[in-house]
């Protein structure tokens, strides 16, 4: 089949467009994905009742009572020709968070596994995370679960094909240079390298959802001990942990 | 004291079940809400209640036992149609009917379609999100078990209503439109899929329906390729063993498989009533019949109110029928016992 055309825009069913800037992964793509989907939250069009990401594409859910597709695809594709969008910067108001988390031993115990298959040691396998600045390239799966990338160029292992039946909340997932963190306790196939002190999703929160696509994470690796005060903290933590982006 | 309803005795899935919490596609979470959106309409209707505001108990495959604490309840009985009595004398369903303080509700299996409703005049509980319904799989809310009590509302009337229920309990013919991969798929296996005779797996949830069928399953090359995209419900995935899954309103936000198609949004509460084993079939349509089918899903939703009667007592509905004095002169039966 030949390559296609990206920008593509998609009908997905009789509601929605996709929007797909890539067919594989790329930082390039995510960065034009997350500009446009705010390009498009700032133009407000009626009928359009929610946007979101995914790691390469903007989805737009829409009245069709409303709006016809052919004149939402009218204004998506004026809107995609009107720049180029993998040049147009990352939105505003995304935030930096800095996450102390256990990396390996018992809180991690893939973490050597992990590294084995990256080439390297454990601890080197611990710097190398610790010094990598992760994009929130995408939220989903399930509530507040972010996918983070990327890490460098070893990291690109498979995931598991047994899963890892328990894995608690705030676990760290790593697989295809990519990280994820668990909102909720879970069972995954990512190798479960660490535990970080979050809570992705917090309920009865104002804002319950901590985490935004395009903001970044950096891990603090700390002790055990440090670990659990932070976790015990994280009621009034958590806010500390992030600062603004410019 | 307030109005409770006491749930004595829980079946296995019983949930709180509103229109869902549409909008946080972004943040990983689905939009949730009941798995028959008409039922929560239908329930409203017969309390004259107003269906926006409506929040109900939705009761997987079978209901339990309930009973009416601190005042009377008005209750409304819809969706899968399930064997129900009050104090032992068997209801009418769907239909609306004042519960007496102290009174026990029995709701049995159902005879039809898997998801009923026991809607409850003034039903509350805490908002999360803008919606009082539980999501199991994101972990708002939860089953709820026996022993739980909900506020409710003193009854506003008495009940006594029925309305014809659309069926959406037997399978049958489900509408589905092109979705984002269904071109990698190949004309042949896009017609084999409109061929097939499926079967709902009884494995099914809140989550998605993988249907089962004799032969190959749908897979096709580009397969292991599809990096994860959003999914949304109504989405038909092919699975690692060919069999197409589709996604239901508790899904997950991201999947990795590709999709044959996606079910129009007026089929998709047949896909999910239909009980285990129910036989289900799928058919290409344009965008226009999908758009059809929405406007006139929507005008029968509205219409709900108008379309509600008063309840002819059925003979079954009278506990005491042998007492009543059916001809006169007759002697009653129930004093020969």
């Amino acid at each position: 089949m030949p390559r296609p055309e990206f920008p593509q825009v998609r009908r997905m069913g009789e509601a929605s467009l996709l929007v797909s800037f890539d067919d594989a992964l790329s930082m390039r793509a995510n960065a034009a994905v997350l500009a446009f989907r705010a390009a498009v939250e700032a133009e407000a069009w009626d009928a359009v009742e929610e946007t979101a990401t995914s790691l390469k594409s903007v989805y737009l859910r829409f009245d069709p009572d409303r709006l016809d597709h052919a004149t939402l695809e009218d204004r998506v594709c004026a809107l995609l020709e009107a720049r180029d969008w993998h040049e147009a910067g990352l939105p505003e108001g995304r935030r930096l968070w800095r996450i102390p988390a256990v990396l390996g031993g018992d809180h991690g115990p893939q973490l050597e596994e992990a590294a084995e298959m990256a080439g390297m040691t454990a601890d080197a396998a611990i710097e190398a995370i610790a010094a990598t600045r992760l994009r929130v390239l995408t939220i989903g799966f399930a509530p507040g679960l972010p996918y983070l990338g990327q890490l460098p160029d070893a990291f690109d292992i498979a995931r598991k094909t047994e899963l890892t039946p328990r894995v608690p909340k705030g676990g760290l997932g790593l697989a295809i240079r990519q990280m994820v963190m668990f909102p909720v306790e879970t069972q995954t196939g990512w190798r479960w390298i660490g535990q970080a002190a979050f809570d992705g999703f917090r309920q009865g929160a104002d804002a319950p959802f901590a985490l935004k696509a395009g903001d970044e994470v950096q891990y603090r690796p700390v002790s055990v001990t440090e670990y659990e005060d932070a976790v015990a903290g994280l009621e009034t933590g958590l806010d500390a942990m992030a600062e603004p982006l410019e | 004291m307030s109005v409770r309803l006491h749930i004595v005795k829980a079946g296995p899935g019983l949930s709180l079940q509103d229109f869902g919490r549409p909008g946080y596609l972004a943040s990983g979470l689905s939009r949730g809400g009941a798995m028959d959106p008409l039922a929560l309409a239908e329930g409203a209707a017969l309390m004259r209640m107003q269906a926006e505001e409506a929040l109900a108990i939705e009761m997987a495959g079978a209901g339990g036992r309930f009973r009416a604490e601190g005042g009377d309840l008005l209750i409304a009985l819809t969706g899968a149609p399930m064997q129900a009595r009050l104090d032992g004398a068997r209801l009418h369903w769907p239909g609306s009917y004042l519960l007496r303080e102290g009174a026990e509700l029995e709701i049995g299996g159902a005879s039809a379609g898997s998801y009923g409703y026991l809607s409850v005049a003034g039903l509350d509980a805490p908002s999360i999100l803008g919606a009082r319904s539980a999501h199991l799989a994101g972990g708002i809310g939860g089953a709820l078990s026996s022993g739980t009590r909900l506020d409710a509302q003193p009854a506003p009337n008495a009940g006594g209503l029925t309305l014809t229920a659309q069926d959406r309990f037997s399978g049958g013919l489900i509408r589905v439109l092109p979705s984002v991969q269904t071109d990698q798929f190949g004309d042949d296996a896009r017609g084999r899929f409109e061929a097939t005779e499926f079967r709902k797996d009884a494995r099914a949830s809140r989550m998605g329906a993988r249907m089962a069928h004799d032969g190959d399953g749908f897979s096709q090359d580009a397969h292991l390729a599809i990096l994860s995209e959003i999914i949304v419900p109504g989405d038909i995935q092919v699975i690692g063993d060919g069999a197409p899954f589709v996604l239901l309103p508790e899904c997950q936000t991201m999947g990795g498989y590709p999709r044959i198609a996606t079910v129009i949004a007026a089929d998709l509460p047949r896909v999910a009533q239909a009980a285990p084993g129910t036989a289900l079939r799928f058919r290409f349509v344009e965008l226009e019949e999908a758009l059809k089918a929405r406007a006139a899903a929507a005008r029968h939703r509205k219409a709900l109110p108008d379309g509600v009667t008063p309840r002819i007592r059925d003979p079954h509905d009278i506990p005491d029928l042998l007492s009543y004095q059916l001809v006169g002169g007759v002697v009653s039966a129930k004093a020969e016992e």
